[in-house]
């Protein structure tokens, strides 16, 4: 079958191409780019793009998507249909399932479960220890032959620096990066939300922009020492966006990513102490927002990453120090990032590709993706910058409904999400 | 100060929503129920065929006693119902609680819990009116508007007055609450303890309040004697005995040594000045015990008032009218 994306604009930053091509999809993979005034192939399936752009394939490289072990709270089928349904061809659900995802089997397993499914690519990010303990290595090269395209123990970060100093050099080997949810818990322990004004005024105990700082600095010394790619997760802090910005400009294998609600709300939202406002890292200042504003701008984040952490209603609807840390991301992400990056002018649409596509596909070596030019994976995502829409949580495609965003109007989103040549939503 | 604006929230969640006329509204109301507790039949009719249950998820047999009595005095029909944290880790949800609770259809929810925010949520779901009797690090509000009433007897008014609060500032509703009330009435308040459990920039507080330019309402004293000094009133805050283990202070020796209410650093406040504790207090860690007992010392007064508080606050909460004075 053969499918010919029409009369769109093709933004393409690893092939430097921000112009009107169409392109032409065939066995699921980019066939060839064609100018406007060059002769279509007869019996192809025509897709009419007038007006919208045409990008790589965006790729979620953190998200939870629950399977094995917590299906009330998503299944890695209605996670692939809310990832498509928010624009992303890929995503990398992080390892914190039951059992955690720290061997092959558990891997293969996602991988099965993903293809069944039939809509987004999913690629597992491994554990960096058994069961995430923080004490021995998992088995990261037999994770990788499986599928595996990282490693991290995201929510449980490995506090001990002499485990992670190996865990670094053990990656190296494998030419995995080490992703790291940076909590140093000895200063967050028993914290709910960002720790300043609105946590004094609230009575909530605080999480001290410090306890992600130190734990970002630490990696950097790590990574310089071991050479291994270190990848900060979901960067929160002013503090951590400088470190990162000074290890890059010395050469330091770091790169990072940076989730919306982060670059959207402020520990302000917390005031009614609605449990959809609580993740981890919190909620910061609006000196932090600002300082990832502008990390996102000038390169220093590499990657938007959505944190979709599906919890069930009924874990959020305990008191705000009990119910659980995250929100849904998936289907509103993209709107955010138009909607407070585009339009705000603090980036522009290649810049938004860059860090939905083209890097997370090249921090993460998934080849053949990231990019349209013939030849590679046909993941297509095909945005309408100008689309105005909002969002109701209740009719989420995500089992879980814990988002801040609900009843959220946004000015544009994905329309059409291709994966591997196939249409696997389309806006109706 | 304008007192004609009537009281007209139904819930009290904290003192921070309350205008300074509507904190008027409140004492103004308790003084008039004052003397029913003085009489030898305590009671009027004032709820009488109202329902007020007493929702607690953390003990407190004082602040419990102090609303069954007030519900009780003014004819309330008042249950109260204590659920330890093991019955709610037995899987009922906090809004499940709330929602069987609710439909027994009772006038007012008397709540206190371990977490901050929970009277703010169930004021959301629930019919009846909610009173927050302590939530987390939060607010208790009833709390620091019987301690505003035994100033006003003991001082006149608040406005002008100077209050030095010592002691676990952090983890502390009774010190927020009397913050939000005290300075909304005038007072400056002056905070002190040990760093762990004050932090420099607590004055944050109060960011986004108006006060008068020349103002400082709020301050952080580096010192226990630097907010004594000068102060109409010394409020001293309980010392949780945990927090020693969570390493917040070495010892409750040296806690009392550096920054107890002695005799003689109570000499730096006022002659005049007064001493509140919002019980139960640790006789020799705090507050030793001759200040405890002295005459200025009014912890008894400080209960007393509460009933007359509580009362005033049950009655406006489920739809009475404030005085006006």
């Amino acid at each position: 079958m053969k499918l010919l994306i029409a009369n769109g604009h093709l933004i393409d930053p690893a092939a430097s191409q921000n112009s009107g091509k169409d392109i032409l999809v065939e066995n699921g993979k980019v066939a060839a780019w064609l100018d406007r005034n060059e002769t279509r192939p007869e019996g192809v399936e025509v897709f009419d793009a007038t007006g919208l752009i045409v990008a790589p394939g965006f790729i979620d490289m953190h998200v939870h998507l629950r399977e094995p072990g917590h299906e009330h709270k998503e299944s890695i089928a209605s996670g692939c249909a809310a990832a498509v349904a928010g624009g992303w061809t890929s995503v990398c659900p992080m390892p914190n399932t039951n059992p955690v995802n720290d061997n092959a089997a558990i891997t293969r397993y996602m991988i099965e479960q993903a293809a069944k499914a039939g809509l987004a690519n999913v690629f597992p990010i491994g554990a960096i220890t058994k069961s995430s303990d923080g004490a021995e290595l998992a088995e990261m090269g037999e994770m990788k032959a499986a599928g595996a395209v990282a490693v991290s123990d995201d929510g449980r970060p490995v506090p001990n620096a002499g485990i992670m100093r190996r865990a670094m050099q053990y990656a190296a080997d494998f030419d995995l990066p080490v992703i790291d949810h940076c909590e140093d818990k000895s200063l967050s322990s028993g914290g709910v939300m960002h720790e300043g004004k609105m946590s004094l005024r609230l009575g909530l105990k605080g999480v001290p922009a410090l306890a992600e700082d130190i734990d970002v600095v630490r990696d950097i010394l790590l990574a310089r020492d071991t050479g291994a790619h270190i990848h900060i997760a979901h960067i929160s802090t002013a503090g951590a966006v400088e470190a990162v910005r000074r290890a890059k400009s010395e050469g330091v294998k770091i790169t990072c990513e940076a989730a919306p609600h982060h670059f959207t709300l402020t520990d302000a939202a917390v005031e009614g102490y609605d449990t959809n406002t609580k993740m981890a890292p919190p909620l910061r200042s609006e000196e932090d927002r600002e300082a990832i504003l502008e990390g996102l701008r000038d390169g220093t984040i590499d990657a938007i990453a959505t944190d979709h952490a599906p919890h069930h209603a009924d874990e959020k609807s305990l008191e705000y120090d009990r119910a659980p840390f995250g929100i849904t991301g998936l289907e509103t992400g993209v709107g955010l990032a138009f909607t407070e990056l585009v339009h705000k002018g603090v980036i522009d649409l290649v810049r938004l590709v860059e860090l939905c596509s083209t890097n997370p596909a090249r921090l993460l070596s998934l080849s053949g993706r990231g990019t349209l030019t013939p030849g590679s994976l046909a993941d297509i995502t095909i945005l309408d910058p100008e689309k105005e829409w909002t969002f109701v949580a209740a009719e989420s495609l995500s089992k879980s409904k814990n988002t801040p965003f609900d009843g959220r109007s946004f000015r544009g989103r994905a329309v059409t999400t291709i994966v591997n040549g196939k249409i696997a939503f389309n806006l109706p | 100060m304008n007192t004609e604006k009537p009281y007209r929230r139904r819930d009290l969640l904290g003192i921070r929503e309350l205008a300074a006329s509507d904190i008027v509204g409140i004492l103004d109301t308790a003084e008039n129920f004052r003397e029913i507790s003085n009489r030898e039949v305590k009671k009027v009719p004032a709820l009488r065929g109202k329902t007020v249950i007493n929702l607690f998820f953390e003990n407190s047999t004082r602040t419990r006693t102090s609303f069954e009595l007030a519900a009780k005095r003014l004819s309330a029909d008042a249950v109260n119902i204590s659920i330890s944290s093991s019955s709610v880790a037995k899987g009922e949800t906090l809004l499940d609680t709330a929602a069987n609770l609710d439909a027994m259809a009772p006038d007012c929810i008397v709540v206190r819990h371990s977490s901050a925010g929970v009277p703010h949520r169930l004021a959301k779901v629930s019919r009846a009116a909610i009173v927050n009797a302590g939530d987390g690090a939060n607010e208790h509000p009833t709390q620091a508007l019987l301690d505003a009433m035994t100033i006003r007897e003991h001082k006149g008014q608040i406005d002008g007055l100077s209050v030095a609060i010592v002691g676990d500032i952090v983890h502390s509703r009774v010190a927020r609450s009397n913050i939000h009330l005290l300075t909304k009435l005038g007072a400056t308040v002056r905070v002190a303890g040990p760093r762990t459990l004050v932090p420099k920039d607590f004055s944050f507080l109060l960011h986004g309040q108006e006060f008068a330019v020349d103002k400082r309402p709020l301050e952080v004293c580096e010192h226990v004697e630097d907010a004594i000094r000068g102060a109409d009133v010394v409020m001293i805050l309980r010392i949780q005995r945990e927090r020693q283990d969570s390493a917040y202070f070495p010892s409750l020796r040296e806690y009392s040594i550096h920054y107890g209410l002695t005799n003689e650093r109570l000499d730096l406040a006022r002659r005049d000045a007064i001493v509140l504790h919002p019980g139960p207090m640790n006789r020799g860690i705090e507050i030793a015990s001759d200040v405890a007992d002295s005459s200025r010392s009014l912890i008894l007064d400080q209960v007393k008032y509460g009933v007359a508080v509580r009362m005033a606050v049950l009655y406006l909460a489920t739809g009475g009218n404030p005085a006006s004075s």
